[in-house]
């Protein structure tokens, strides 16, 4: 795995006294999907918010270990936090449209970073709206409020928005778990589709959709990585026994 | 769980539904037959008072002259020091205790005192205004010392109510916008602002509100209650609507009292226009986003 995105090394992360992640290590691959999977509270949307340093919005937060990106530490004093989240995008679990119109959901990444020109804005729009396969529902209401959309097509209009920063890479913290199957569906074809141009890593509740999608797949449990390979070998031929468990409905 | 249900017990049930009902109906009409009986009253004493005249006047030793000039104005030129003054102090303060602020045993000290404050009886801030403004700030019994105890006296019901609208807006957008590479400043400016600027204005309108009919701390720091000129800097004497109509109730002739009462009506319309255009506003907003 020559071409990391992310190496992880020992890394652990406390919420107060509450040790969330142990000693963690691994290597993330370039313009693969990697998926994360687990039992809920396992610590994979922790480990994926530490990638864009989401977790230090919560004050009691404390690491230890490293991470780098690109072969650069993360958490190094110099590094502007600001510009790591806008390499490493970030979808969410529930959409999260802004309170403005479509049109000024997808410009507001552009706009922070201090693109002003209408006709550049419109081009970054497009291409985004193109990107996250929604183009074509909504180019003739780009001034509607975000919220009229289905719950899908606001989840693609936050895939848009995330794009028009041009990350990277994206995470995905559980994208389709409040979202119906065919908007599901739409979402993996999707991010199958991302994955020429960017690295995903998508925590996910469902099994299925970690096989049918990544490349990829860590396991784990109780803030421990358990496994890490190659999704077919992981679904069909685990090397850890908790995996088979949890892979076959044993438990969680 | 093993009961059966008590059907006989439904009629008792419905009944006592009804009853709770008509018990906040009653609850409600207290409230809206006195404020028909207060309005009534003025109404009947002071419309034939209206005029006019009495918009265009200043005040006079004779009812027929007597008019509200000086107040309206005096009350319009304070009421355009203290909004803004107490709105960006009130919305920063509010903004650096939500958004800002560690949250340890010293601002939750400071919170729960600007809680208080809001409860704060307004004679005690006119004596804070007459010890600071009027005397250790030398600015005398002017306009500008009046406008700023006003603001020190609705500044914590400003900051209550933005604190409340601030912390309404979902964390979901706040990361959002910070997952994107946006600092704390750009997401308060173009996020969190633009969705609390309702709850903000609600809350303001409502401290002016009280600011606009206030004359206790007013007294204190110096307000004139008969006055022939209006306003024109900030070191101006001045006099505000509740002074002048505070004078008029104090006089020993009957028909003061209505001339009083039409100085209420005033009062009350320049209240609601001023309601009015902040609702507006805050609809503008709301369909904006």
């Amino acid at each position: 795995m020559a071409n990391k995105a992310f190496s992880i090394e020992d890394f652990n992360l406390w919420y107060g006294t509450d040790q969330a992640l142990y000693q963690i290590n691994l290597d993330i691959p370039k313009h693969e999907i990697t998926a994360v999977i687990g039992p809920s509270g396992c610590g994979k949307s922790t480990l994926l918010k530490t990638l864009n340093r989401m977790t230090e919005t919560i004050p009691s937060v404390q690491t230890s270990g490293s991470i780098e990106y690109d072969g650069e530490d993360i958490f190094a004093k110099k590094k502007m936090v600001e510009e790591l989240r806008t390499r490493v995008g970030m979808v969410f679990q529930k959409p999260n449209p802004f309170p403005k119109s479509i049109f000024e959901n997808v410009a507001y990444g552009p706009k922070i970073h201090g693109i002003k020109k209408k006709q550049v804005l419109n081009e970054v729009v497009e291409k985004s709206l193109k990107g996250a396969a929604i183009w074509d529902e909504v180019h003739d209401r780009l001034n509607q409020n975000a919220f009229g959309l289905s719950g899908g097509q606001q989840q693609r209009v936050c895939i848009a928005r995330c794009l028009a920063i041009e990350p990277d890479v994206i995470l995905m913290d559980e994208p389709t778990s409040a979202l119906d199957p065919i908007s599901t569906l739409k979402i993996e074809e999707l991010i199958k589709e991302l994955k020429k141009d960017y690295t995903i890593i998508i925590v996910t509740h469902n099994m299925q959709q970690a096989a049918r999608i990544s490349d990829n797949t860590v396991f784990m449990l109780n803030g421990e990585m358990v496994e890490f390979s190659d999704t077919d070998q992981l679904f069909s031929n685990p090397k850890d026994k908790r995996t088979e468990d949890y892979i076959t409905g044993r438990f969680g | 769980m093993n009961d059966k249900v008590n059907y006989s017990h439904i009629k008792g049930r419905v009944m006592k539904n009804a009853v709770v009902k008509w018990i906040f109906i009653m609850a409600t009409s207290v409230a809206l037959i006195f404020l028909a009986l207060l309005i009534g009253r003025v109404l009947s004493q002071g419309v034939g008072y209206l005029s006019i005249d009495f918009l265009k006047n200043y005040p006079a030793p004779y009812i027929e002259e007597a008019g509200l000039f000086a107040g309206i104005m005096g009350s319009l030129a304070m009421i355009s020091i203290t909004a803004p003054v107490s709105m960006i102090l009130g919305v920063c303060t509010a903004l650096y205790l939500e958004e800002y602020a560690r949250d340890n045993k010293f601002t939750r000290f400071i919170r729960v005192n600007v809680q208080n404050l809001a409860g704060v009886p307004s004679i005690v801030f006119g004596l804070l205004g007459l010890t600071f403004f009027v005397y250790l700030f030398e600015m005398g019994y002017t306009l500008i010392a009046g406008a700023l105890t006003m603001s020190l006296l609705v500044l914590p019901i400003i900051v209550v109510a933005a604190q409340e609208a601030i912390r309404s807006v979902p964390s979901e957008i706040r990361e959002a916008s910070i997952g994107m590479g946006a600092t704390k400043w750009q997401t308060i400016w173009r996020i969190v602002l633009p969705a609390a600027i309702p709850g903000i204005l609600t809350g303001s309108i409502l401290a002016f509100s009280r600011a606009i009919g206030e004359t206790a701390p007013l007294i204190i720091v110096g307000a004139a209650t008969a006055i022939y000129s209006i306003p024109d800097s900030l070191f101006s004497k001045y006099t505000v609507m509740p002074m002048q109509i505070y004078s008029w109730t104090a006089r020993p002739q009957e028909e003061w009292q209505y001339v009083a009462a039409a100085g209420i009506i005033v009062l009350l319309i320049i209240l609601l226009c001023m309601n009015a255009i902040a609702v507006w506003i805050r609809n503008k907003f709301q369909k904006r986003f």
